[in-house]
């Protein structure tokens, strides 16, 4: 099976070596084959695929300049809106859902020739660490299938890991790009807030969501974020900073940057494995000259507290557009509030009507002002660590996850146990910079560790240039 | 005890979600389990701390970025019906809402 990379796929193209349609076609017949026993993918869109696929290969044929994703195939998570392809966020109330339009990043990516190859299983609207909180039955991670992928993007790590796709693009909300990323064995990068488009994201909690790729190499994922970066009119929160030319970026030396190790990172709870894995990672940029400094970030013990209210509060109003009266199912009944109430009933799994109780508890007059404000201001003391740090340090380096990828059911009967998978995570997405989950060996030479950094706001670049160093110094084996 | 049988309940009605006996007993052990974890956030004195609704800075919220509020046809109109449980062009058909 070749290991397919963009720039390998650019390469054969140019050379005639092998055409888009090929391609597409020969993952096809790896998902046929794999799928069946992964369960990644929820629904694949091949007369789509094809259609582009054909559409690169007139431009090779013609001698056109390739665009920078030509050919590439490429999936999609399921809570992305795509045109035409049925998108049900993992949710039974959105099951016979088909979006009458794409998500700005999807529109970017095919306009750059991405083939796309079909949509991503995921935890119901991308509520969960395991992907076992999906409606449509949970992925198995390709490296150890008794084992889950993560979550809440666990299909769209799960394909690039069983080479079931170059690249996809999943969202993170509280970890949801990062941790699978980690526990799957590939690079996983979300964005600041505001550097990609949501527009067409179908919303969980929206001053947190965000898009962003992973795929099986760094420069790989630098070359996604520059396709799907930038302004979009469609979206508010999208910004006008400038994009840099992440590629260009990547390959500039790291010797002498300075490397924050918060040790609120490091505490009990962490895996010995993991740990000895972290480590190895870290004395990695000893030797390729960063400065390493221990730094701290006090108020990292509060954030999986300060996540729960706000994203649960930011759910339960984004999800009171599940009415059916618009678009999903309906459960039928003789007045319309009874009706409401048996749809949402029926249409939501466990997971998803928990945190649209306890979002609506923690908003609910009474209750307010110790919750939810207290919430916002625990936030704002969570950023100050971050932009604290980043006065005295260029990158901050911790562990993307406490363990590596845990056993199918494990924790399924505990949410708050499920809840803390992700206290590496939600601190970068609470304080809006952009984060990366890199791998970092695997223990026992068997489950993956992810090495996780996180820049400054809108230091994507930094980001993505020690991914890459780390990368080439051959932190995957470590 | 942090969330009784009665918040759940009242909670679920303002959420419009129907939940069933054991769904309600359940919930609230989960959830009264959660926010008796969240409660570390009394640790901290907050008191002259501003609460942050999001993350970016002035210069790069939605205010700075507001466009012309200029008409702009959709044209996706049939293809949003098309999606309704009982679409009745131009609308979407509910069941009765007013008793008489």
């Amino acid at each position: 099976m070749t290991n397919w990379t963009i720039d390998g796929i650019r390469g054969g193209l140019a050379a005639k070596k092998v055409s888009a349609r090929e391609l597409a076609g020969e993952f096809y017949g790896r998902i046929a084959a794999r799928n069946p026993e992964l369960n990644a993918y929820l629904a694949l869109s091949p007369e789509r695929a094809h259609a582009q696929a054909d559409k690169v290969d007139r431009l090779v044929a013609e001698g056109r300049p390739l665009p920078p994703l030509a050919g590439v195939p490429i999936a999609i998570k399921d809570v992305i809106s795509t045109r035409g392809i049925t998108t049900t966020c993992g949710s039974k109330i959105l099951e016979n859902y088909v979006p009458p339009y794409d998500a700005t990043a999807v529109e970017r990516l095919e306009a750059a020739g991405a083939v796309i190859l079909g949509k991503t299983n995921c935890d119901e609207f991308a509520m969960g660490s395991s992907n076992e909180n999906s409606a449509y039955g949970p992925v198995k991670n390709p490296v150890a299938p008794d084992r889950v992928p993560g979550g809440s993007s666990g299909g769209s790590a799960a394909v690039v890991a069983a080479g079931l796709a170059v690249a996809s693009l999943g969202t993170d909300t509280g970890g949801s790009i990062r941790q699978p990323g980690a526990l799957c064995g590939v690079p996983a990068m979300m964005g600041s807030y505001g550097r990609v488009s949501r527009y067409g994201l179908i919303a969980f909690a929206s001053s947190l969501d965000r898009i962003g790729p992973l795929a099986t190499n760094v420069r790989d994922i630098a070359t996604m974020m520059q396709v799907i970066a930038g302004r979009d009119a469609n979206d508010a929160t999208s910004t006008t900073a400038p994009v840099p030319d992440y590629r260009a970026e990547i390959a500039k030396p790291v010797k002498g940057l300075r490397i924050g190790i918060p040790k609120e990172y490091f505490g009990a709870g962490m895996d010995a494995g993991v740990r000895k894995k972290i480590e190895a990672g870290i004395e990695i940029y000893k030797k390729l000259g960063c400065t390493l400094m221990d730094i701290r970030m006090p108020h990292t013990d509060y954030a999986i507290a300060t996540y729960y209210i706000i994203a649960t509060a930011e759910a339960s109003s984004n999800l009171a557009r599940y009415d059916g009266v618009r678009y999903g199912m309906r459960a039928e009944s003789d007045s319309l509030l009874s009706m409401y109430r048996k749809t949402r009933g029926a249409g939501f799994g466990a997971e998803v009507k928990r945190r649209i109780v306890l979002g609506t508890y923690v908003l609910s007059a009474g209750y307010y002002d110790a919750y939810y404000l207290k919430g916002q201001k625990v936030r704002a003391l969570i950023a100050q660590d971050f932009h604290e740090a980043f006065t005295k340090v260029d990158a901050i380096l911790t562990p993307t996850s406490p363990v590596p990828a845990f056993k199918l059911g494990e924790r399924t009967a505990d949410p708050l146990q499920m809840y803390l998978a992700d206290i590496y995570t939600v601190t970068g997405s609470l304080a809006g910079v952009p984060g990366i989950s890199v791998p970092c060996g695997k223990i026992d030479g068997k489950l993956p560790v992810g090495l996780q950094i996180f820049g400054p706001a809108f230091g994507e670049a930094r980001v993505l240039q020690l991914a890459q160093a780390f990368e080439q110094a051959g932190g995957a084996t470590v | 005890m942090k969330i009784s049988r009665e918040d759940v309940v009242r909670v679920a009605e303002l959420a419009y979600l129907e939940l069933s006996e054991a769904e309600l007993e359940n919930y609230r052990k989960q959830i009264d389990e959660i926010l008796e974890y969240i409660g570390k956030l009394d640790e901290l004195d907050t008191a002259k701390v501003e609460p942050m609704a999001q993350v970016l800075a002035d210069d790069q919220t939605a205010d700075a970025t507001l466009r012309e509020d200029v008409e702009v046809p959709c044209g996706l109109g049939g293809e949003i019906l098309k999606q309704a449980p009982d679409p009745e062009p131009p609308y979407f058909r509910v069941p009765k809402v007013i008793e008489r």
